[in-house]
């Protein structure tokens, strides 16, 4: 039979539910409805001369060649940051699973970088690869690779996917490890005795019994990519050079905070929320299913 | 007992004084004046409060100039918005349209029945930020302007003269391929590229920047800056960044570590920027001149714009407190005031009497080259094109030059193809600006 917890009282749950329900009304609804709002209006930033426009921001965004040339670069960007993150923080976590000795020392040290917010993380590897003071960057221009991401866009795009990747593999690995750690000794060891090589011990039975966290991580680093890289690209790139890292979320900021623009920043924002709704619900339609849990 | 009775009466006390403190009408000022220019900010405040009993100024550091604006806006459309405001240069035309909102600084001082004499300004200063038929809106506060840099020894080093500055664009090309030939890692480098190179250019050139005056005309404007001098000095600067003749630093200040690192020999740069420079280098190691000038395009530099910031006055406060605003902002612009600001700062005086105080005390014999900044705004007489820029959207447009000139220093694209579209992207800006502002 299957077991069910019930309330007796009517108003209980309910009850429960309200502090999480409210949070979620006022934190994502309300700014959520708003930036609706905002998006089919014009006005000056104060506030004053506020005219209905149905569309016209929309329209504008669609017309400007620059907004589409931001999207591939957020498209590419994301798998980059998404796929690099998830494949290193996995290649640490199956490192550190396999340690014995100081294995409390490598995870504390594996998760510090989480630590650190991506502004600062920003700053942090702009002073390395600073061309004229950069430590990197004079090591590099010592092997003969001359790198100056104030000038080179693609210098400067490798620059803030390493900085965001850096910063999100630490919870990445977090997530990892608890998932092998999770995996049945007896299965690992039944394969062995078996014959199976660590190789084929880890592709054949690690591997997909560790999709479902995989598949969370997935979702939860290209939302990542989307929207929580601002810092990073703020503190390093502005944007630049030219707008070779000016991904949308740093656009809808710069449009709508240095811009003062807020009709065409919230048009952007509307559209960044559609874009993360349905890759969320594709993922969860599509890919989910091929997941093991 | 006799414990809380004590402490009782001390809260008390602490109140009735609180209270009295209260009586003084407070004015918040918000600013963007961080590190020691903030200390400064604060001892003027100090020093008004203490030269009489009525206001008392509230001085708060809102962070960057756009962090005080949003800051400031986002008060306002709260009903909480402060007396003064600091905004950026750039903000001007956006500032102005905002109806309803600000208080222009003419009316603020009519209404209050201040005296307030327009000719005491020093004319690009006040020009920039009054209405065409000469009101001012907002008190010029911190004004700069480019002007030259130099490295003494780097020049002494490459066989130059280190106490003749490059007087034309040919002057400096040559002295910085004698930088280069003499091992020194950059010729030249500039600060805030647009303002400088484009903006500033056209001024000391007498070329618009866009139609109808600058944008003083008007909202149905054009931008004007991708003419004949203008490709060609760009292309020229990106034709010297493949032997480091030039070399680009980054947007904003960030190229000034190249100066003060020793790097670079030649800077374009803020006058406001002189005591970190100074202070980088060695005061002795600095000169400081005016602007190179192309003299096939006008055989001699007109005068340069400021850029910096100016204190708008909100509405949305009661009646009253406005009359401490208008004497705060007397205050703000008087000689002494002012030339203790432009001395400790480096950023230009606003008045004539304060950079003639300055004078007379002999700051310039201590400080060489900080009389540059004024000597280039009133070299001559402004013209339309060198009064000032009055751009709707023009954070926007900045960064969209910006984008465009580092398209042709990355040799994305030649000087013509950028200066092009940055005009086209610009003016799609301009559009959006007009409707919006109809």
């Amino acid at each position: 039979m299957e077991k069910r917890v019930t309330f007796n009282e009517r108003w209980l749950p309910y009850f429960l539910v309200a502090p999480q329900i409210v949070i979620t009304l006022v934190f994502f609804f309300w700014p959520s409805g708003q930036a609706i709002f905002q998006s089919v209006i014009t006005e000056d930033a104060f506030g004053g001369n506020t005219k209905f426009v149905w569309f016209d921001n929309f329209v504008h965004l669609f017309s400007d060649p620059g907004y589409f040339d931001s999207v591939r670069l957020t498209v590419a960007f994301s798998a980059m940051v998404a796929s690099l993150g998830l494949a290193i923080s996995l290649l640490l976590a199956v490192m550190a699973d396999r340690v014995i000795r100081g294995a409390t020392f490598y995870k504390m040290i594996l998760v510090w970088p989480y630590a650190v917010a991506p502004a600062v993380a920003g700053v942090l590897w702009g002073f390395l690869f600073n061309p004229s003071v950069g430590v990197v960057a004079w090591m590099l221009s010592a092997i003969g690779i001359e790198f100056n991401y104030v000038v080179n866009g693609n210098q400067a795009l490798i620059l803030v996917v390493i900085a965001a990747v850096w910063n999100q593999v630490s919870y990445n690995f977090l997530f990892f490890l608890a998932g092998l750690q999770s995996i049945p000794k007896s299965l690992i060891e039944a394969a062995a005795i078996d014959g199976a090589g660590p190789g084929r011990r880890f592709w054949d039975i690690a591997f997909p019994l560790l999709s479902p966290t995989g598949f969370f991580l997935l979702v939860v680093n290209i939302i990542y990519a989307f929207f929580d890289t601002f810092g990073v690209v703020s503190a390093l790139t502005s944007g630049g050079p030219g707008q070779s890292t000016n991904i949308l979320v740093y656009k809808v900021y710069n449009d709508g905070f240095r811009g003062q623009d807020l009709g065409g920043s919230s048009a952007q924002s509307v559209i960044l929320m559609a874009i993360v709704i349905l890759l969320t619900f594709v993922q969860f339609r599509f890919i989910e299913r091929r997941v093991h849990y | 007992m006799s414990r809380i009775l004590l402490s009782s009466v001390a809260a008390v006390a602490m109140l009735a004084s609180a209270q009295s403190a209260s009586a003084q009408t407070e004015i918040q000022w918000w600013h963007a004046m961080g590190g020691n220019l903030g200390e400064t900010v604060n001892a003027l405040a100090d020093q008004f409060n203490k030269s009489q009993k009525e206001y008392k100024v509230a001085a708060v550091y809102k962070g960057s100039y756009t962090e005080t604006l949003t800051a400031a806006i986002a008060a306002f459309r709260a009903k909480q918005a402060p007396h003064i405001v600091q905004v950026f240069e750039v903000g001007t035309a956006n500032m102005m349209a905002a109806k309803g909102a600000v208080y222009p600084v003419y009316q603020v001082m009519a209404d209050a029945k201040e005296p307030f004499d327009p000719k005491a300004f020093i004319g690009p200063v006040y020009g920039y930020y009054s209405t065409t038929d000469g009101k001012l809106l907002s008190m010029p506060f911190n004004s700069s302007t480019p002007v030259f840099y130099w490295n003494k020894e780097m020049f002494q080093k490459a066989g130059l003269d280190p106490n003749t500055p490059p007087k034309t664009w040919k002057d400096v090309g040559e002295a910085a391929a004698k930088i280069v030939a003499s091992g020194g890692k950059c010729g030249f480098t500039s600060q805030w590229q647009t303002w400088a190179l484009i903006e500033n250019y056209g001024a000391w050139h007498n070329l618009p920047f866009a139609t109808k005056a600058n944008g003083f005309g008007g909202t149905d404007i054009e931008l004007k800056f991708n003419d004949e001098p203008r490709i060609k000095l760009i292309q020229m600067l990106a034709d010297w960044g493949k032997d480091k003749r030039f070399v680009y630093g980054g947007r904003e200040g960030k190229s000034t570590a190249l100066m003060t690192s020793g790097e670079c020999a030649m800077h374009i740069a803020s006058s406001g920027s002189a005591s970190a420079i100074e202070a980088g280098l060695g005061k002795e190691k600095v000169g400081i001149a005016m602007m190179p000038y192309s003299p096939e395009v006008k055989a001699e530099p007109q005068n340069s714009i400021i850029g910096g910031a100016t204190l708008w006055v909100l509405q949305g406060r009661p009646a009253a407190e406005y009359k401490g605003v208008a004497k705060f902002l007397t205050f703000l612009s008087s000689a002494e005031v002012q030339a203790q600001w432009h001395q400790q700062t480096g950023y230009v005086p606003i008045t004539l009497a304060a950079a003639k105080l300055t004078e007379d005390a002999g700051f310039y014999k201590k400080f060489p080259g900080r009389d540059i900044a004024v000597k280039q705004l009133t070299l001559h007489e402004a013209t339309e094109n060198s009064k000032g820029l009055r751009i709707g959207n023009f954070v926007q447009i900045r960064d969209v030059v910006d984008e465009e000139l580092e398209n042709v220093w990355s040799g994305k694209k030649d000087a013509k193809a950028a200066l092009d579209d940055a005009v086209k992207r610009g003016n799609e800006l301009l559009r959006k600006f007009e409707t919006a502002n109809k």
